[in-house]
């Protein structure tokens, strides 16, 4: 079948893009498979100025999970577009940028300096990272925050589909999807972290420095697949799945709940070629399950 | 034989393409008695199917398939030896992944990518002190096996444990080599003190120090070098989830810069580069 889906006019050619914070700038995992037998690839997020991220550890390993507490170190937007971006198979394969800023004015300016590049496909706008002091997830708790950043994007993406991701770490995940429906987003992506701690009784030390981190990996799934059952029954906008992904069947769980593409995050330390295997598995696997097209397959969950 | 390639100086850039694959467990061996709290230290043996060229210093990320996603991430390891079409790898049980590793059994599936880093530089006319603490061993046997001109090597390997648990029947039989045991906070002091003077010596000439171990072995010896201004690299390792440079997850600080990925800007850095 043909395995092409549109998200806001954004052709992909499978469903399967990378998460941000996962797949590094693509560069790192061009040794392991090819990138332009991904449906997208969404890089590390992407602030104006370089960030050192937080002191270590940032990582710690939990039940069928993993916390990170990172705090977006990366290499700035303009190294990025000079440096990283035309090493990227930008013509054959989307190349989505995640972006982070502290306030709706920064994140104006990223989407206007991006919405001039050609190699970048699609904005992901990231009001959910629980790992930095300002703005982060504080956006994606206030429907009327993440409504004011999403507009600021929108505002200034130009032709560029404006994605928002969207935190778990919320009452209610419909109310700021709405939010940024309302405020133009072109399409959903969630979920990103759960925010959570490690700690260890001999040391009586935090795993992480930070203390507090995001949960991600498996262990997220079912919270995940909830999310985005929720929204997807609430509104109308294309919803990226994100949440645990790790094989072409968690892929079709994200889609049968409504999901029109899937992110696969944190499975991608558990072998640099999984995002590659997962492409390569998903229409053996629709094959075995005699989906001839994803319309009629997405959203058919019986319940 | 896979032939390790030898450098003057490592790049920021791993050169060689690393590779993921899906290899066998060969065979998985303890290695001598252990003695008190700490636990045994194992010889892990890999098939290597295809020929592959390495840098000793380089490592390999593994992660069994058994695991299913527990424990989660794959586990790094110095490559110890590569030769034969059998990746060797020397390691000591640390926490929940090596104590997972050790219930490996021959014939096992283990996904395997590498190799990664940037491995050990190699100055074949040059002296070259290679200081090894206990389990650091590991990249100097492959090291020794591999250098052009074994005369100008001299290797220090600071052990705890008996000495039965260190493979040195795998260094080069014509290895110059002091294998010294410490056992109490006194050991410790004096072997201190004569690592302070082998140091010392080699900065009065044009010499290479080379450094693997511990953190706390890595911290003292870091010291020393810086001390006494002699050119040294130090392997380090730190809590790894990708090895590949995504994670950001096992950075080290910078003398100047951003923040060190240990995985893909090491493991190998010069001592002037980093902070402990």
């Amino acid at each position: 079948m043909d395995l092409s889906v549109d998200i806001a006019g954004l052709r992909l050619k499978n469903p399967i893009l990378t998460a941000s914070g996962t797949f590094g700038y693509g560069l790192e995992f061009m040794p392991y498979g090819n990138l332009t037998s991904l449906g997208g690839i969404v890089v590390k997020g992407l602030s104006w100025e370089p960030r050192q991220g937080n002191p270590m550890p940032r990582i710690a390993e939990t039940s069928c999970g993993m916390l990170n507490a990172v705090g977006l170190q990366n290499i700035g937007v303009e190294s990025f577009v000079e440096k990283k971006l035309p090493l990227l198979p930008w013509s054959e394969v989307p190349v989505i940028a995640n972006l982070y800023a502290r306030d709706a004015e920064e994140f104006a300016r990223l989407a206007e300096y991006l919405a001039d590049q050609e190699g970048i496909a699609a904005l992901e706008v990231n009001i959910s990272c629980p790992n930095v002091r300002a703005g982060g997830v504080l956006f994606g708790q206030d429907p009327f925050q993440a409504a004011e950043v999403t507009k600021a994007v929108k505002d200034k993406a130009g032709t560029k589909p404006v994605i928002v991701k969207l935190s778990p770490n919320v009452t209610d995940i419909t109310a700021i999807a709405k939010a940024g429906a309302d405020a133009g987003a072109d399409a959903l992506s969630l979920i990103n972290t759960l925010s959570g701690t490690a700690v260890d009784i001999r040391t009586r030390k935090p795993r992480l420095a930070n203390v507090v981190g995001g949960l991600s990996g498996p262990a997220i799934k079912p919270v995940a697949l909830r999310c985005v059952l929720q929204v997807c029954r609430a509104l109308h906008l294309p919803v990226i799945g994100i949440g645990g992904i790790a094989s072409a069947e968690d892929v079709l769980e994200f889609i049968l709940v409504g999901a029109r593409a899937v992110q696969i995050g944190t499975a991608n330390f558990l072998r640099p070629d999984m995002s590659f295997q997962i492409a390569a598995r998903l229409p053996e696997l629709l094959k075995e399950l005699n989906v001839s097209s994803w319309e009629k397959f997405r959203g058919t969950l019986e319940a | 034989m896979p032939e390790p390639i030898l450098f003057e100086k490592p790049t920021l850039k791993a050169l060689l393409h690393p590779a993921c694959i899906e290899t066998t467990v060969v065979s998985l061996t303890r290695v001598g008695s252990i003695s008190g709290p700490d636990k045994p230290l194992w010889l892990l043996d890999l098939a290597m199917p295809n020929r592959s060229r390495w840098r000793p210093g380089q490592f390999v990320m593994l992660r069994p398939a058994s695991w299913g996603f527990e424990p989660l991430w794959a586990r790094p390891f110095s490559i110890c030896m590569a030769e034969g079409g059998v990746l060797r790898v020397f390691f000591q049980e640390v926490g929940r992944g090596t104590a997972a590793l050790t219930k490996i059994r021959s014939g096992e599936t283990v996904v395997m990518w590498g190799p990664l880093g940037n491995g050990f530089a190699v100055k074949p006319h040059t002296p070259t002190l290679l200081l090894a603490g206990g389990i650091g061993l590991a990249p100097f046997i492959g090291y020794a096996r591999a250098h052009p001109t074994l005369e100008s090597l001299h290797l220090i390997l600071g052990h705890r444990q008996d000495k039965s648990c260190y493979p040195l029947n795998l260094l080069p039989a014509g290895l110059s080599r002091e294998v010294l045991r410490q056992e109490t906070e006194a050991d410790l002091q004096s072997f201190v003190r004569h690592l302070e003077e082998i140091i010392q010596a080699y900065s009065a000439r044009d010499s290479l120090v080379l450094v693997c171990g511990p953190h706390p072995f890595l911290r003292v010896v870091h010291g020393l070098v810086l001390k006494h201004g002699v050119m040294t690299q130090l392997s380090l390792e730190n809590r790894m989830a990708c090895g590949v440079g995504a994670c950001l997850g096992c950075v080290v600080e910078a003398v100047q810069g951003p923040p060190l990925r240990v995985c893909a800007q090491g493991p190998v850095f010069w001592a002037t580069d980093v902070k402990f």
